[in-house]
């Protein structure tokens, strides 16, 4: 907690620590502060974020050509499966909760920090130890795990490679991934500002609450069934190997009971930063506020109840498979109906497309496709012929990075700098969101074709019919790459030489704007009463630091 | 513009086909609509925002419309996958069994082959076991897939109307050549069919040029 002294002095966060030594590396290690822990997160998955992307550039140039090109099967499986595990555990899962949850919530909510902040750095250390473990696995005796990043089994149960080390890191991560959750929703009840109301609450806090409920929920299930598997492994006690005695079918269930509402952690969060780039950047108010915030508790409970849609083909019963196509539809429509009130939110605003917005309307229409073609696997028909192939490879790029990954990005984009307290260049973050969006389809799009043309998933090699739009494929990954390096030279040299932010570039209303940039050790010299809703732009004009950073 | 080769997959074409086009119709008017108020509404001086906190219509509308469209999605997968699961009396049955990495069809007589041969207009049940991992028997062709899992048998059933040959691959990850498990589905002509069947024995089976089969199929 928040020990109540207030730092009166005008450092920032970056200056002043929460340790005793002021400054290394060991004042951020050892920090309770939920922004020095948000950065901190942010570093370690960019990082992981771009080897995972270096992994996909490199399956992209093997399927280049069918047969051999540059590595050999075994490498090949090793990689889509490190690239899954990789962008699955150590990005897409934490990702937006762990750097923009952990900088904004406590600050969009008025607080000086989470409920727990030293459970906070507890979590960011688990968080180092499992991606440890994953990398330790790759190098000890056994070699790198070949499974897929959904560890099936029998397979996973023979195969030699380092399946008990792999997955026990997932196992790790889970933790603390619960224990985020767990702050979070603690957060929420306990530390909101005087004044705010739960119907107050931006919805970025929304959603990041909603998110916190399945991570502390579903987490659990994936821990045992690890656990589970490992038993089975060391001790070969029969529980899912039908060899042993087990049933391969309850692992899949145990699996997906997690993974689909993992879906939902990873993209909820993202939704909750479109609710709040959208209306900074059309400057009006959100259209459907309740629709919003509700519709992410609906998909958080319903989201619950589907995950056997990754399973018609696997031999259920016919009557469940009907069942979970029906629930399956009806979970689509949360989401559909929050596409139409941003959409919606736009009508009659005064919009002005920084870099940002612009992320936020690539992200609208990729999303879109995303989710559209959700419907195809949700239908049985279609499902049953482009399951496991290409399409559904093509789905949830198009759905992961099209919508959580670009929310990334435009949030990277809104948040710097006032994360930072430096600017970025403009005209090259416009020039990121364009590319981005051509790289993107390029890369992906050719994937539904194959997909529905019979081209299966995790294929090492391919018919000769397939070659034409597997090399648009990869001249997309060749775009996708450089795209990702620029954007980090963009921000990188923000970082470094860029022109000070000022507090509040944007017009934004929530409370992160209503603080200096960036914000001081413990956010707020008083806590603010909340007297306006979270997107109420008359206040714009007697704000502190209201439009363009006029202090008044 | 019928192509498929069983009436099966033409369902399956025609509900891809359907949800496709409402999915279209969304997207663009979507993207459209955001497009033109991105434009209609850009920040200009002196020009204010409305601040429209929502309608009650208008969400009940974007509800509604959307679930009666998924219902009807729903619904085309529904009552072609019942079709897709039930079993005719007359079908004929192969066995079928999968291993890290080919595939063994197994038929009544006993004979035992690494590629699938039927006779044409008839339906054909597959009865699936693996012998190790998962395996998940597809026919992109015939738009079927059903997994092949360890010590549980499950079954597939088509009917094609059209002689030829079709690529079987293998959907559900295995392990090292995964990507190598191809065969082939050839339909045959009925009488051709039989005479081949007859002719066999366990230990001594005749082979069957693909090509002549495939051949056959343009002039069908
Ligand atoms: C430069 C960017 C990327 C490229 C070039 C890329 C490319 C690929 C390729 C070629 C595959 C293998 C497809 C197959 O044969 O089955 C794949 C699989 C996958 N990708 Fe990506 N990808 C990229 C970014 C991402 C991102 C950002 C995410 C997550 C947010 C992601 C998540 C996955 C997952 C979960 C798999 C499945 C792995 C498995 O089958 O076990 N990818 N990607
Ligand atoms: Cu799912
Ligand atoms: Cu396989």
């Amino acid at each position: 907690m928040a020990n109540g002294t207030i730092a009166i002095d005008d450092k920032s966060f970056l200056e002043e620590g929460t340790t005793k030594k002021a400054t290394g590396i060991a004042s951020w290690l050892f920090s309770t502060d939920h922004k020095r822990i948000g950065l901190m997160y942010l570093i370690a998955i960019a990082i992981f974020f771009f080897t995972g992307a270096i992994l996909g550039v490199l399956m992209r140039l093997e399927l280049i050509a069918p047969g051999r090109t540059i590595m050999d099967a075994q490498t090949y499986n090793t990689i889509f499966t490190l690239h899954g595990v990789i962008m699955i555990f150590l990005f897409i899962i934490p990702g937006i909760p762990a750097v923009f949850g952990n900088f904004f919530l406590p600050l969009q909510l008025g607080a000086k920090d989470v409920a727990f902040p030293r459970l906070n750095l507890l979590s960011f250390w688990i968080y180092l130890i499992g991606a440890a473990l994953v990398l330790i696995s790759l190098f000890v005796e056994g070699g790198p795990i070949d499974t897929g990043w959904t560890f099936y089994i029998p397979y996973s149960v023979r195969t030699t490679t380092n399946v008990s080390l792999a997955i026990f890191a997932a196992f790790v991560l889970g933790f603390s991934s619960i224990l985020t959750g767990l702050n979070f929703v603690t957060t929420v009840h306990r530390l909101r500002a005087p004044g705010m109301t739960y119907f107050k609450m931006p919805l970025f806090v929304w959603s990041t609450y909603a998110t916190a409920w399945i991570q502390i929920i579903a987490t659990p299930v994936i821990g045992i069934t690890i656990l589970l598997v490992v038993l089975e492994r060391l001790f070969g006690v029969g529980i899912f190997d039908p060899a042993l005695g087990g049933d391969p079918v309850l692992f899949q269930h145990m699996f997906w009971i997690y993974s689909h509402p993992a879906v939902y952690i990873m993209i909820l969060p993202a939704m909750g930063v479109v609710s709040e780039i959208i209306p900074t950047f059309a400057r009006r108010t959100i259209f459907g506020y309740r629709a919003i915030a509700m519709s992410s508790l609906a998909i958080a409970f319903i989201g619950y109840l589907v995950w056997a849609h990754h399973m018609f083909t696997s031999g259920i019963s016919e009557t469940a498979a009907i069942i979970f196509s029906f629930l399956t539809f009806i979970v689509a429509l949360p989401s559909a109906i929050k596409v139409f009130n941003w959409v919606a939110t736009m009508y009659k605003g005064s919009i002005d497309p920084q870099p940002p917005f612009l992320w936020v309307m690539s992200f609208i229409f990729l999303f879109s496709i995303g989710g559209l073609t959700g419907l195809v696997l949700g239908a049985l028909v279609t499902d049953v012929h482009v399951h496991d192939t290409y399409f559904v490879v093509a789905h949830f790029h198009y759905v992961m990075f099209g919508g959580t990954g670009t929310i990334f990005f435009a949030a990277l984009y809104y948040w710097f700098p006032k994360m930072t307290g430096k600017m970025y260049n403009l005209k090259l973050a416009k020039f990121n969101a364009a590319l981005f969006f051509v790289a993107f389809n390029t890369l992906y799009f050719p994937k539904f074709i194959m997909g529905y043309m019979g081209m299966p998933r995790r294929y090492y090699d391919y018919l000769p019919e397939f070659q034409n739009l597997q090399v648009v494929s990869t001249v997309g990954s060749w775009l996708m790459i450089i795209v990702i390096c620029l954007i980090i030279y963009n921000l990188l040299s923000g970082l470094l030489n860029g022109s000070k932010a000022e507090a509040n570039p944007w017009g934004g209303v929530t409370l992160e704007w209503h603080i200096a940039s960036p914000p001081p050790l413990e956010n707020f010299h008083e806590i603010p009463e909340v007297t306006h809703e979270p997107y109420d732009f008359s206040q714009l004009k007697n704000m502190k630091y209201g439009l363009k950073g006029e202090s008044k | 513009m019928n192509s498929d080769p069983t009436a099966y997959g033409q369902y399956v074409d025609s509900t891809m086909m359907y949800i496709s086009l409402v999915s279209l119709t969304f997207l663009l008017g979507i993207s459209a609509t955001m497009v033109y108020f991105v434009f209609k509404y850009n920040r200009k001086k002196g020009v204010k925002p409305v601040d429209i906190h929502g309608s009650m219509l208008l969400e009940t509308v974007w509800f509604v419309i959307p679930l009666i469209l998924v219902m009807s999605m729903f619904y085309y997968g529904f009552i072609g996958y019942k079709d897709f699961r039930t079993i005719p009396k007359d079908a004929l049955e192969i066995n079928v069994t999968a291993r890290m990495w080919n595939w063994d069809f197994v038929y009544a007589n006993g004979m035992n082959l690494d590629t699938l041969y039927v006779p044409v207009n008839k339906s054909i049940k597959l009865n699936l076991i693996s012998n190790d991992v998962n395996h998940a028997l597809y026919i992109p062709a015939f738009r079927i897939k059903q997994d092949v899992i360890g010590g549980t048998q499950h079954y597939m059933i088509f009917k094609a109307d059209k002689i030829g040959s079709y690529n079987i691959a293998c959907a559900e990850y295995c392990g090292l050549d995964h990507s190598a498990m191809y065969t082939r589905v050839v339909v045959m002509p009925e009488e051709e069919y039989n005479k081949w069947y007859e002719s066999n024995t366990k230990d001594e089976i005749k082979e069957i040029k693909t090509e002549e089969v495939a051949k056959k199929d343009s002039t069908n």
